[in-house]
């Protein structure tokens, strides 16, 4: 009930922001910063370090919009939100957009006016346990007691798990992450579960990540992208097509460090000359310069640097590709051609 | 006869004898120990499981506390350093010091700024805290809000100048026309400082600074612990007369005045502040249009200081309440009026039975700034919870940072519930 009010006063209220602020492309050039919800801290993904700079995943992709906007991946007014005011944030148009890991689901795209513009990390919910344990598939946990956040769709999808597989379980209700990790190393719970990407930052702050593992299932959907208001498609394109430059950067083996090159001089490759402006108008038609891609690569890198500077293997997060290589290694990473 | 008696006693001691000393059963740390700690069975099972559990918790926190390891640069460093051993990882304070207490956005080199504000802060408070003190004090304690605000938030003094302006003109006003009638003295003041301040707001430029060492720094680059403190200032000190307002309002026998403090209060009350917080962040930022709405730190002090004047003014009834009506009747027979007699005789008394109840409201208040969190401002727990257990470096150091907080907090409130108590003393006038 109080969801549904919530939902239709933060629908009511987007439709009206919406329409208010149609040219949002023409707003942040005029206020010549872009304004990016993200996370109040999120290992990995958006945090600032101890000289108050933002960095991680997230922040990546709002640096390179920014970067193909302007061509200074610096001017970005980094708004945190919460889990709570992250969409009112954005239906009110405090926020250009959000880079927020946030979960493209039905409602939020339809009910809540939002339009996401695509994915850049396909996550899904996971189970973590002690390598002491003995356990090597989520169907072995019968019995198990489960660390789990109540009130979140992680608590249904573990449910219906469970009973698909015709196993028990004994759920140990947490409220936050931080409870749910120490309620796991203090042996309270055999398994906690949460964000595949969320277990792979606790068990990377342990003290000894080695004795625990992530089980191999992961039991639901969970597309996190970027996503901006209904109504302005100008702008959700050129957020949506500033990720899929990166994407196609990947692809096309364009990154920081040779994206001067290939972008000084036509190459022999006529979807890296459309990517970075040597060829054709792509630029023009988002209302963007033509060297946009170019500078939204040169920011961070393409999304494959992204990944791997910031929740890469090397890093202590430690993630692997998995879901998220590109679609010609077996992923999901994919965008439409620039053409 | 009574020579004889005399002579028949071989010694009559003149002095007296001195005590021997009380068995050791009865003096000393044995007597005490018997009285205090095992006076019955009872007593002394509790005395026993009360030294088990101190000597559990002492053995269990003091090598993590002594063996601390204070210079890493991660928590992968610390433990390296610890090397298995039992310690705390103090470096994330040591690293993180200036983000806990100013927020990781206030430019690093303006910290004096804060700094000496809060410094101030004391000797702009002393002189209300402690009246023995020169009444001179409180012209510093006057200018100390203005002062406060342009060094935290810098710009032009221009602004702050034209502030403190308003304010002496409707003090002055109010001086001289308070005599005459006291409603005419008030809320003409209220009238010539928001006519001065609209008046100077359209001739003065902006308050804009840019560069230098006062230059503007926005309200959303405050964090820290000089969030709480800040909330927790301003909100006590504009609650409380708001909150006397309200009391007396309520026990007003005029009844739309009465109607509207009593809804109010009951409204605001009946409230939790966490929803009165997300309507200040989240709600008022539909109403406004992008860009140009009031302040977010002003929006989160309205709210708060609503929340808390409600309680106070609670507080403070049931202090007018406890005065014989003998008082009422007492101040009327004298002829004074309801201004008068609210000034001279009845508030000095209620406030006096209300200071207790008054610390409780400010202590709470104080930790209730904490709540500004979950509105995504970074207030100390905001820092701790955000940006520091975010980092890859300190990601899963709890005990050390909470407890830090726990303390810095600690401290304060310890402060504010010793100073109620010494103004308590000091206010008795009751032969007890």
């Amino acid at each position: 009930m109080k969801k549904t009010v919530l939902f239709g006063a933060l629908t009511v209220a987007g439709l009206a922001a919406g329409m208010a602020s149609a040219a949002t492309l023409d707003d942040v050039k005029a206020r010549g910063s872009l304004n990016c919800g993200v996370t109040t801290g999120l290992v990995g993904f958006a945090s600032p370090d101890a000289n108050g700079v933002w960095d991680g995943f997230d922040v990546g992709v709002c640096r390179a919009v920014a970067a193909a906007i302007f061509g200074d991946p610096t001017a970005v007014e980094f708004v945190p939100t919460t889990g709570k005011t992250r969409f009112t944030a954005l239906a009110s148009g405090e926020i250009d957009m959000l880079a927020r890991n946030t979960t493209w689901t039905f409602s939020r795209d339809i009910d809540l006016k939002f339009e996401f513009t695509g994915v850049n990390y396909y996550d899904g919910q996971g189970f973590l346990v002690p390598k002491d344990l003995g356990v090597s598939s989520a169907k072995d946990l019968d019995g198990a007691t489960v660390c789990i956040q109540t009130g979140t769709t992680t608590e249904l999808n573990l449910a219906d798990f469970f009973r698909s597989n015709n196993i028990s379980y004994d759920p140990v209700p947490i409220e936050t992450n931080a409870e749910g990790q120490q309620q796991y190393l203090a042996g309270a719970c055999d398994v906690y579960t949460t964000d595949a990407s969320g277990l792979a930052a606790t068990r990377a702050s342990f003290e000894n990540p080695n004795d625990h593992v992530l089980l191999p299932e992961i039991i639901s959907k969970e597309p996190l992208g970027p996503l901006v208001r209904h109504g302005d498609n100008d702008w959700g394109d050129v957020v949506r097509w500033t990720l899929n430059a990166l994407i196609t950067a990947e692809e096309l083996g364009v990154t920081s460090a040779n994206v001067a090159d290939l972008a000084a001089a036509p190459t022999d490759n006529p979807e890296v000359n459309r990517l970075l402006g040597t060829e054709g108008e792509l630029g023009a038609m988002l209302g963007l310069e033509a060297d946009w891609a170019k500078n939204a690569i040169a920011a961070g890198g393409n999304y494959g640097e992204l990944f791997e500077k910031n929740i890469g293997e090397n890093t202590p997060i430690g993630l692997a590709r998995g879901l998220n290589a590109q679609w010609t290694e077996g992923g999901l990473i994919y965008s439409p051609p620039f053409r | 006869m009574s020579d004889t008696h005399n002579r028949s006693v071989a010694f009559v001691r003149t002095t007296e004898a001195p005590s021997l000393p009380p068995p050791s059963n009865a003096a000393g740390p044995f007597k005490w120990l018997k009285d205090n700690l095992f006076a019955t069975p009872a007593n002394s099972l509790l005395t026993i499981i009360a030294i088990l559990v101190i000597y559990a918790v002492v053995t269990g926190t003091f090598p993590w506390m002594f063996n601390g390891v204070w210079n890493s640069s991660s928590l992968a460093g610390c433990r390296e350093v610890l090397d298995g051993t039992t310690g705390a990882c103090f470096a994330v304070l040591v690293e993180r010091w200036n983000q806990l207490l100013f927020g990781f956005q206030y430019p690093t080199e303006l910290y004096w700024r804060p700094g000496l504000a809060f410094v101030l802060l004391f000797v702009a408070a002393a002189p209300v805290l402690f009246f023995d003190l020169p009444r001179k004090l409180l012209i510093f304690t006057a200018v100390y809000p203005f002062l406060a605000f342009w060094l935290i938030w810098g710009g032009s003094i221009t602004a702050p100048l034209l502030a403190m302006a308003g304010v002496a003109a409707g003090y002055f006003f109010y001086q001289r026309f308070v005599a005459s009638s006291f409603a005419l003295g008030f809320f003409g003041a209220i009238v010539v400082a928001l006519l001065v301040w609209k008046i100077g707001g359209a001739i003065l430029p902006g308050s804009e600074i840019a560069e230098g060492a006062m230059r503007s720094v926005p309200s959303r680059d405050l964090g820290g612990f000089l969030l709480n403190m800040m909330f927790g200032v301003t909100c006590v000190s504009l609650s409380l007369p708001l909150g006397i307002a309200l009391a007396l309002g309520r026990q007003s026998s005029m009844p739309l005045i009465k109607f509207i403090c009593v809804i109010f209060i009951e409204f605001i009350r009946g409230v939790p502040l966490i929803t009165l917080l997300f309507v200040a962040n989240v709600m008022l930022g539909y109403f406004f249009p992008p860009g140009s709405g009031v302040d977010l730190f002003l929006r989160v002090v309205i709210m708060i200081t609503m929340f808390s004047a409600a309680y106070i003014a609670e507080v403070i009834r049931g202090g007018l309440a406890a005065l014989p009506k003998g008082q009422y009747e007492a101040a009327d027979s004298l002829g004074l009026d309801y201004a008068q007699a609210m000034r001279l005789i009845i508030l000095p008394q209620a406030l006096k039975i209300s200071i207790p109840g008054i610390v409780n409201v400010a202590v709470g208040l104080f930790k209730d700034t904490t709540l500004v969190s979950v509105i995504s401002m970074f207030d100390l727990i905001g820092m701790i919870r955000g940006p520091i257990l975010a980092s890859t470096e300190w990601s899963g150091v709890y005990w050390e940072l909470f407890g830090f907080a726990a303390v810095l907090f600690f401290v304060v409130c310890y402060g504010i519930s010793q100073y109620s108590q010494w103004l308590e003393r000091r206010l008795a006038t009751d032969h007890r």
